[in-house]
């Protein structure tokens, strides 16, 4: 379990974290990659929470609120209808959790390598493009001035 | 205590788009230029795409709200009464830094669309007046692009070849000409070639939060190295409070805030404000004074009014193929089938379709759930793969008519960290560009279904709203009825100009960069050539 301490939320909270990010994004055996929830995913988190801080704050405590409790601690029947509800809520502060863990997701090595991209930045190295089929511009060449003549 | 500079010919306050452009213009007269700007010099090593995180940044301290990205150069702007967010940047490049380079002309008729339809108000100028320093900025700014397209009279020639179509693009023009509607490979300031210092673009395809090749144009690295070998001073970290004037009513000059928070005054025989739509009119609103009650060179009424800001509605889909991707600049090619004003539609005016490519692993992923169409749970895996490098994009550019109850004023409540009120913003998007969204919505499914994309969605007011800051202290000849004459100088007092997009008229349907530039470049000539008589 990764260490709460520097993040701003609680013990309960990062615990809670985990298990919801376990639900939004699983494990997947046939894309070999881990769930959002995976000890580095969520250390990635935690570590760049930043300007959304409040608002995973925020999304947590009603995890927590829908829970009755701690999420994690609620038991595997029940958890699958918390989560579903909490999902489908669709507010502001879960919209910003959600992206959290999307944009630290996508970023992981394993992740990378299973989409088949290399796990880089951009910089240095970009990408190539290719120039594309420039012959399709021919019959636009051919059209009439549509600029309106205004002195 | 307020510590007292020497005075200087020209004082610039801010130095983005126009007022750099103003600063290089002007440093040919060897006049004494100093410029003032509230930020900072960027760095290329900082920008997003050098790190893992380069999507994420997006959301942090390269947001395009300055609310959200509240930088210490930022000020805070209270538009929670507009469904348009604002945008800007603060540094030296200011809004260049954070734009997608995107570079397109506004078009003969958007001079004259009084005369021609009707509506707002004709410019006091023309798209002929402007040619030369379209022309003249094109090159300084190093615009790729091609020359010959229709809708433009033909003396548009980008000095650079044009961004690669790549797949999506060959994809975007098969399908307008399957459909017999026009296309045109986008004018851009990515450099598609070695050019006057500027590496070539290499593709790293997150071109808008800064470009850390330098492939993109910002004026911080085309104007400014210019100006600034010419003399031209510029004071980064100097956030301007308030134009000051003398007894004759004439500007005297700024006062402003160090980096230290100590008070300046720096004393001017010419001030030129190019602070945008926003930031403009919120330093002559804080310009009010006991000889300017209303606000500073406001005797019209107008300093705030008639904010255009570009509603942009965008239409994405997703085709069977994998397509470019966020693997190369956003910019690829644009439609103007539908810019004119057609008499058989519903309203005025019209728009420019521009067709993107798509967009990084995580912000796929990101727009796709805040869009509800990537599930959470066991199916998340295989749409998402659906979706990656597979996503056509067309936003539709629509015209923003002036109306004056569009505005900026300034917050009774909220100030920056110096203290200095700061911009709120009360705007509503009309009818007529309500109907113009609704038939670019359209138009884009029509497109998409054509290039046989699925899974299609709509936004009318996407969050990254386009920040184009227009039309709060617009030019024209009548003192009652505009703010600035013909060649940017008050009305009411004759020795301070404005070059920024608060003097535009009408706001076409383009990016408006390009004819910013082009403004304050015709302006600082208009300045050049009236030496003698600037105040008479």
């Amino acid at each position: 379990m990764p260490d709460a301490s520097p993040s701003g939320l609680t013990q309960a909270q990062v615990q809670d974290l985990c298990r919801i990010a376990d639900v939004m994004i699983p494990a997947s055996t046939e894309y070999a990659v881990p769930s959002a929830g995976d000890d580095t995913i969520i250390a990635d988190i935690l570590r760049t929470l930043g300007r959304d801080l409040a608002d995973v704050r925020t999304a947590l405590t009603e995890l927590a609120s829908l829970s009755g409790g701690a999420f994690s601690a609620v038991d595997d029947t029940r958890r699958e209808a918390v989560a579903a509800t909490f999902l489908a809520s669709r507010t502001p502060a879960l919209v910003t959790l959600g992206r959290v863990v999307l944009q630290c997701y996508y970023r992981d090595d394993r992740v990378m390598r299973s989409l088949g991209l290399e796990p880089r930045p951009p910089f240095p190295l970009g990408h190539t493009l290719e120039q594309g089929d420039w012959s399709l511009l021919d019959p636009v060449r051919t059209r009439t001035k549509m600029w309106r003549d205004a002195p | 205590m307020t510590a007292r500079n020497d005075i200087v010919d020209v004082l610039i306050v801010g130095s983005g788009a126009s007022g750099a452009a103003v600063a290089w213009s002007l440093a040919e007269t060897k006049m004494k230029i100093l410029c003032l700007e509230q930020g900072d010099w960027m760095n290329n090593a900082h920008f997003p795409t050098h790190g893992r995180d380069w999507e994420a940044r997006r959301f942090s301290d390269f947001d395009i709200s300055p609310n959200r990205r509240g930088r210490e150069t930022d000020y805070p702007i209270n538009d929670a009464d507009s469904p348009m967010k604002i945008a800007n940047f603060n540094g030296v490049g200011g809004g260049t830094i954070l734009y997608t380079a995107h570079f397109p002309r506004m078009h003969p008729s958007d001079f004259r669309v009084r005369t021609l339809d009707g509506v707002a108000d004709d410019w006091p100028i023309n798209y002929a007046t402007l040619e030369p320093f379209f022309a003249e900025n094109d090159r300084i700014m190093g615009v790729s692009g091609l020359a010959g397209d229709p809708a433009y009279p033909p003396s548009r020639n980008p000095p650079m070849p044009p961004l690669p179509l790549g797949k999506t693009g060959t994809l975007y023009a098969r399908t307008m000409n399957r459909l017999g509607w026009h296309w045109w490979p986008s004018d851009s300031t990515v450099a598609t070639a070695d050019y006057d210092g500027r590496a070539k673009c290499i593709n790293l395809g997150h071109c808008t939060p800064g470009c850390a090749q330098g492939a993109k144009a910002s004026t911080d690295i085309t104007y400014w190295p210019l100006a600034l070998r010419a003399g031209v001073e510029l004071r980064t970290r100097c956030r301007v409070r308030e134009i000051t004037t003398n007894e004759h009513g004439m500007a005297a000059g700024a006062i402003y805030y160090d980096a230290d928070g100590i008070e300046h005054f720096q004393p001017a025989e010419v001030v030129i404000l190019a602070c945008n739509g926003i930031g403009t009119p919120r330093l002559l609103l804080n310009s009010a004074s006991s000889r300017f009650p209303n606000g500073l060179a406001n005797s019209s009424g107008l300093i705030g009014k008639n904010l255009m800001l570009h509603p942009w509605p965008q239409v994405r889909g997703y085709v069977e193929d994998e397509i470019d991707g966020g693997r190369g600049p956003m910019n690829v090619i644009w439609s103007k089938q539908f810019y004119e004003t057609d008499p058989s539609r519903d309203f005025v005016r019209g728009y420019t379709l521009q067709f993107a490519r798509g967009t990084g692993p995580a912000n796929e992923a990101i727009t796709s759930a805040a869009a509800g169409q990537l599930p959470w749970g066991k199916d998340h895996h295989h749409v998402y793969r659906r979706r990656l490098n597979h996503r056509l994009h067309i936003g539709i550019a629509c015209e923003d008519l002036p109306e004056e109850h569009n505005r900026v004023t300034l917050d009774p409540v909220l100030k920056d960290s110096h203290g200095i009120p700061a911009p709120r913003i009360d705007y509503t998007i009309s009818e007529n560009t309500r109907r113009m969204m609704e038939h670019g919505i359209a138009r884009a499914r029509d497109i998409l279904t054509a290039a046989g994309a699925a899974d299609l969605y709509e936004q009318r007011n996407p969050l990254n709203s386009p920040g184009h800051l227009l039309g709060t202290a617009r030019m024209g000849s009548n003192p009652e009825q505009s703010v600035v004459n013909a060649w940017g100088r008050s009305h009411d007092v004759k020795n301070l100009f404005i070059v920024d997009g608060s003097i535009w008229v009408t706001s076409g349907g383009v990016n408006p960069t390009s004819t910013i530039q082009a403004l304050a470049l015709y302006v600082a000539d208009s300045m050049k050539q009236r030496l003698a008589t600037l105040f008479d």
